[in-house]
């Protein structure tokens, strides 16, 4: 059992919130230590009261599990995570799946990122509904151009 | 470490612990659907705050208390929480008010408490920080919002006011317990948040179009275990079902 299969697993076990991406896309995996037949995983809460926090946690296990004779799963919070984590592939299936990648942060003025683009139209032209969305790294937001509201993953 | 490092940590988590059981009390009656996903998900992001603290605090009491023991086992006078979080919602505008009073302190107790010579406390707090920005970010638009708004959110916000600031300084007033948690670089010293509190506050209430109301002898005994009768109700709430099953599993 190699590093890379266990990546190659991890990169199958979607976000429960957000299932088009998976744990790796969206950057909740940290780090995968293999020895032997043993994996040690550590994964790390997008937001602190994250709900999803312990399914992810068992799905990791369970798909590991298929593999692995012993599986590890460890949560760190620090380093905090951060949407700059999220990988160039996630914000793709973020995009396609209407949901507007985070734009970049802007330090120290982290609250006031934006997204890039309208999922739906591709219009920069967007303003913000409400800040806080369906799910704690949401806010909802709106097209002005197509009229279409969208969810938007905050920089954080 | 010793008894003041887990007290100094229950002060905190206690803090945000209550203030999420008072949020939730919003759930599915706020003035708005928007507004009602909001107070829920900040409700959500304290009580992610709050777990972490009391799991640490357990750890560090070695006692066998896990965060669950102490949520749901302690009685009101075991409880370290500010007298401000547990004072009613009221009106919107005193959850908005009450709010606002608590981001601005938070904003500046995770900075000093990423600093803690505690690893997993300064994790806790790294992380909170970046929270509670949208935190205060939402509730100081409130309060501009209406304070600034019609004569009729201009008068509650007003009374809001008046009714909270006597619970809000005492975030502020140090005690034996903080100046042993401060040697130990445990947490930062409650009153050097003052001043960068004040700073936040006037210029709010300012854009708001509300006074800073003259300080009053501020209400305090909280952090000490001395609560006002509204703990007692809210934790009967919160506790009921883990007391009456305790260590149930499903």
């Amino acid at each position: 059992m190699t590093v890379e299969t266990a990546w190659e697993l991890l990169a199958e076990v979607p976000d429960p919130e957000l299932p088009t991406v998976s744990v790796v896309d969206l950057g909740i995996a940290r780090d995968v230590t293999v020895d032997g037949d043993a994996v040690v995983v550590t994964i790390t809460p997008t937001y602190s009261g994250c709900p999803a926090m312990r399914e992810i946690e068992q799905d990791v296990r369970a798909k590991l599990a298929s593999r692995f004779a012993s599986v590890d799963v460890r949560t760190v919070l620090s380093p905090a995570w951060t949407t700059d984590w999220i990988t160039p592939g996630g914000r793709e299936k973020l995009a396609g799946s209407g949901i507007a990648p985070p734009g970049a942060r802007m330090l120290p003025l982290l609250v006031e990122g934006r997204p890039d683009r309208c999922p739906h139209c591709g219009s920069t032209e967007t303003e913000e509904l409400a800040g806080f969305g369906s799910t704690a790294c949401k806010a909802l937001w709106r097209c002005t151009s197509c009229r279409e509201p969208f969810d938007y993953v905050k920089a954080h | 470490m010793g008894d003041h490092s887990v007290e100094a940590l229950l002060r905190v988590g206690d803090s945000c612990l209550v203030l999420a059981q008072r949020l939730t009390g919003w759930c599915g009656h706020a003035p708005a659907l928007e507004e009602d996903i909001a107070l829920a998900n900040i409700a959500l992001d304290v009580l992610g705050h709050a777990r972490g603290l009391l799991t640490r605090a357990g750890e560090l009491e070695g006692a066998g208390r896990d965060e669950d023991a102490l949520a749901y086992l302690r009685g009101a006078e075991e409880f370290r929480n500010l007298l401000l979080v547990e004072q009613p919602n009221g009106d919107f505008a005193h959850t908005v008010v009450r709010q606002f009073l608590f981001d601005a302190w938070t904003a500046e107790l995770w900075k000093g408490l990423a600093e803690s010579s505690d690893e997993v406390v300064a994790g806790i707090a790294e992380k909170a920080a970046k929270e509670s920005a949208y935190h205060v970010r939402h509730s100081s638009g409130w309060v501009v919002r209406l304070g600034d708004g019609t004569e009729e959110s201009h008068r509650r916000m007003l009374a809001a006011l008046e009714d909270l600031w006597p619970y809000a300084g005492e975030a502020f007033l140090d005690d034996e317990v903080d100046v042993a948690a401060v040697e130990a670089r445990l947490v930062p010293l409650p009153s050097s948040l003052e001043k960068p509190w004040r700073a936040r506050v006037s210029y709010v209430l300012e854009e708001a179009t509300l006074p800073v109301p003259p300080d009053p002898w501020w209400q305090r005994g909280g952090r000490q275990g001395r609560h006002s009768e509204h703990l007692s109700y809210l934790l009967a709430e919160m506790q009921v079902v883990h007391r009456a099953h305790p260590g149930v599993q499903w």
